[in-house]
């Protein structure tokens, strides 16, 4: 038996139940669309993440006080790491020369109040480095001073000046952050959050004087920007060793790379996906019953075409894979279906969030296609066997349903 | 040429298994014309089911055409079904969704016959059957007589040897029975060997030779003295 017959065979018996044929293929069409649009989501997050990142240079190396990872044996003698300081970072950036810049970092919570509004902010001490480090953008006024690590000024996010001065200018005016008062010089750019920390939500004062506010002597993190990604690698161990070099010895830094946090998030948002996308698949399996179901309900009910086929001359193996191709097809259709309704939805997504990139992984497309046909033989199987299996005889004898 | 001998066929149903063929002894030449009749629950059913290897039988040994067909897998017996022998149904049994060119081309197609070869096949049995303007009818537009002459077209268009009629006429009125009883004698005229189980003394006394069941057992097995009465023309209504 030709492809063709057998696909022209299979079809018109489809076409004889046109309502029952329509909702399995809808079945099995709102299983895969399920399935591409969940994992559309799950890439989505994925890449909205990769993305920020890197807005964030993927050239930055990120300096942070303590050794996380434990190897070997702990010390006898153990001492409590040295700080990290603002001396260590300008050293860094004397001595090793691929390094550009440098932008020390402290952060501290504290309530930030003018006149009579106040609310809780995360105070960022910083240097002037920061701002083209981060890609930040100025609203209006100017960043922090270089060369002014203990002035009294600060920048507000956008979200701090709408809420501490609505509808005001807050250039020249002051606000006070615990005991302490800084003249406003600039209004950063809204910009949203950026990887763990709401921009809009922040004052940025200079890193000398947070130290003072907060009363510390190290800093949060250094962030060290690399002339090129590729020097990366030799640029941590000059870092290690000119840190241990400053800090008797001991290694009690710890380096991260956007490289590792990015590929940290790309592995839990790909297994998020993946979860996703097991999850869609269940209603996959759900639409692949009701095709075994709808298959079966043909198979008995067409008992005399079967032995009727039988007499002709048709074999066990031509009668099976005709009932396979049916319910093949039935859920290919639907697969086709699915995808262009989870195709169609995510445009509809994309339209409605256009900052949230919601795109199908070309995999779950070609695995939607390939997972639904085969969904339709996997619980075709059982259907077509019992066909194949039917004795002519007595199939032929049956009245008419 | 068919060798039966021996031929038994039990049911087992619940406790007592059924004894629907006795140990039949049976041989037919090719080019016979043979009438199976008897009684309801005789048997002819069942053994017309053996002959054409759709049902195998419980003891005993059929020779088809030298061939013992008991050692033959089932593949090989779609392979005799399809090629060696043409069924005619007493219910029709053509696939409503089909019209009478496909339903007619459906053994040709389990068969692996091409497309254009088929069609042409299909065309030229709706000939013989005196159908061609009904082609592109599907049953549910044909008259039970039609219906039965397209399911004769199917049962010959593989060329088969042997032609098994169960009640061919059973469902029609005695005008278009006795068409279709002409149209498959003409067939055995022809060479074709026929077998036709029927209630019908008129139809089956047309047969050259006489096979009675009953319970199970051939009780007649005669050819008639007088050249069998059959006269050229449409049949009496008996
Ligand atoms: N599948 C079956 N299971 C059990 N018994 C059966 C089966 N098929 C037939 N029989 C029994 O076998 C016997 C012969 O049946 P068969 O159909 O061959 O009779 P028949 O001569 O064709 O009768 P009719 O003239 O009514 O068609 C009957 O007693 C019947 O009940
Ligand atoms: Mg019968």
């Amino acid at each position: 038996m030709s492809p063709v017959d057998l696909a022209g065979y299979a079809a018109g018996a489809l076409r004889g139940h046109r309502l029952r044929t329509g909702l399995s293929v809808l079945g099995v069409g709102i299983g895969v669309a399920s399935v591409i649009l969940l994992t559309s989501l799950g890439e989505g997050a994925r890449r909205y993440v990769t993305g920020e990142f890197a807005t964030l240079g993927s050239n930055l190396l990120i300096i942070i006080p303590g050794k996380t990872e434990t190897q070997g044996m702990a010390p006898l003698v153990s001492t409590a790491p040295h700080d990290l300081t603002r001396e260590d970072a300008a050293a860094l950036l004397q001595r090793v020369p691929q390094i550009r810049r440098v932008a020390p970092i402290a952060v501290g919570t504290a309530a930030a109040t003018a006149g009579s509004r106040s609310r809780e902010v995360t105070v960022i001490g910083a240097t002037h480095e920061i701002l083209d480090i981060r890609h930040l953008k100025m609203a209006s006024g100017r960043f922090l001073p270089p060369d002014l690590p203990d002035a009294s000024v600060c920048v507000l996010g956008a979200r701090v000046q709408r809420e501490l001065f609505p509808d005001q200018n807050p250039l020249g005016r002051w606000i006070r952050i615990g005991d302490w008062r800084f003249r406003v010089i600039g209004v950063i750019e809204p910009r949203g959050t950026s990887i763990g920390m709401d921009l809009d939500e922040v004052v940025e004062i200079p890193v000398g004087t947070a130290l003072r506010v907060f009363n510390r002597s190290g800093l949060f993190r250094v962030l060290a920007e690399v002339g090129s990604h590729s020097d990366l690698g030799t640029v941590k161990q000059s870092v290690i060793d000119v840190l241990r070099e400053r800090h008797a010895g001991q290694e009690d830094v710890t380096l991260l790379t956007q490289d590792s946090v990015l590929e940290t998030f790309n592995q839990i948002l790909g297994v998020l996906t993946a979860a996703l996308a097991g999850i869609a698949a269940i209603s996959l399996g759900v639409a692949g019953l009701g095709i075994m179901n709808v298959m079966l309900v043909t198979v008995s009910e067409r008992g005399r075409e079967i032995g009727l086929l039988k007499a002709l001359g048709a074999t066990h193996r031509q009668v099976l894979v005709v009932f396979l191709v049916e319910a093949a097809i039935l859920s290919t259709a639907g697969g086709c279906l699915g995808l262009l309704g989870g195709l169609g939805s995510g445009r509809v997504l994309e339209h409605l969030y256009p900052d949230f990139p919601v795109q199908a992984p070309h995999w779950a497309i070609v695995a939607a296609l390939i997972v639904s046909c085969s969904v339709g033989l996997l619980f075709g199987i059982l259907p077509a066997r019992r066909a194949a299996r039917l004795n002519p005889v007595q199939a032929l004898m049956r009245r008419k349903a | 040429m068919i060798e039966l001998s021996g031929i038994e066929r039990i049911y087992e149903v619940g406790a007592s298994p059924v004894r629907a063929l006795k140990g039949v002894n049976l041989t037919i030449h090719r080019g016979d014309y043979v009438s199976i009749m008897g009684p309801s629950g005789s048997g002819k059913s069942t053994l017309l089911h053996i002959l054409g290897c759709l049902d195998r039988p419980t003891a005993g040994s059929y020779r088809l055409d030298g061939r013992e067909t008991a050692d033959l897998p089932e593949v090989e017996l779609s392979r005799v079904r399809g090629h060696q022998i043409g069924f005619v149904f007493q219910f029709f049994h053509l696939v409503p969704r089909l019209t009478a060119s496909r339903n007619i081309e459906l053994p040709m197609v389990f068969a692996g016959v091409p497309v254009d070869e088929r069609r042409e096949r299909a065309g030229r049995a709706l000939e013989v059957v005196g159908l061609t303007a009904r082609a592109d009818h599907r049953p549910d537009q044909l008259s039970g007589g039609e219906q039965q002459r397209v399911a004769i077209a199917r049962a010959i268009v593989m060329d088969p040897s042997v032609l098994l009629a169960d009640e061919p006429t059973g469902n029609l009125d005695s005008r278009s029975g006795g068409e279709i009883v002409q149209l498959i004698e003409g067939m055995n005229a022809r060479g074709l060997t026929l077998i036709v189980v029927t209630h019908d003394p008129v139809i089956g006394g047309r047969a050259r030779r006489w096979v009675r069941l009953a319970d199970g057992n051939v009780v007649e097995d005669k050819v008639p003295d007088e050249s069998p009465a059959r006269p050229v023309g449409p049949l009496k209504a008996s």
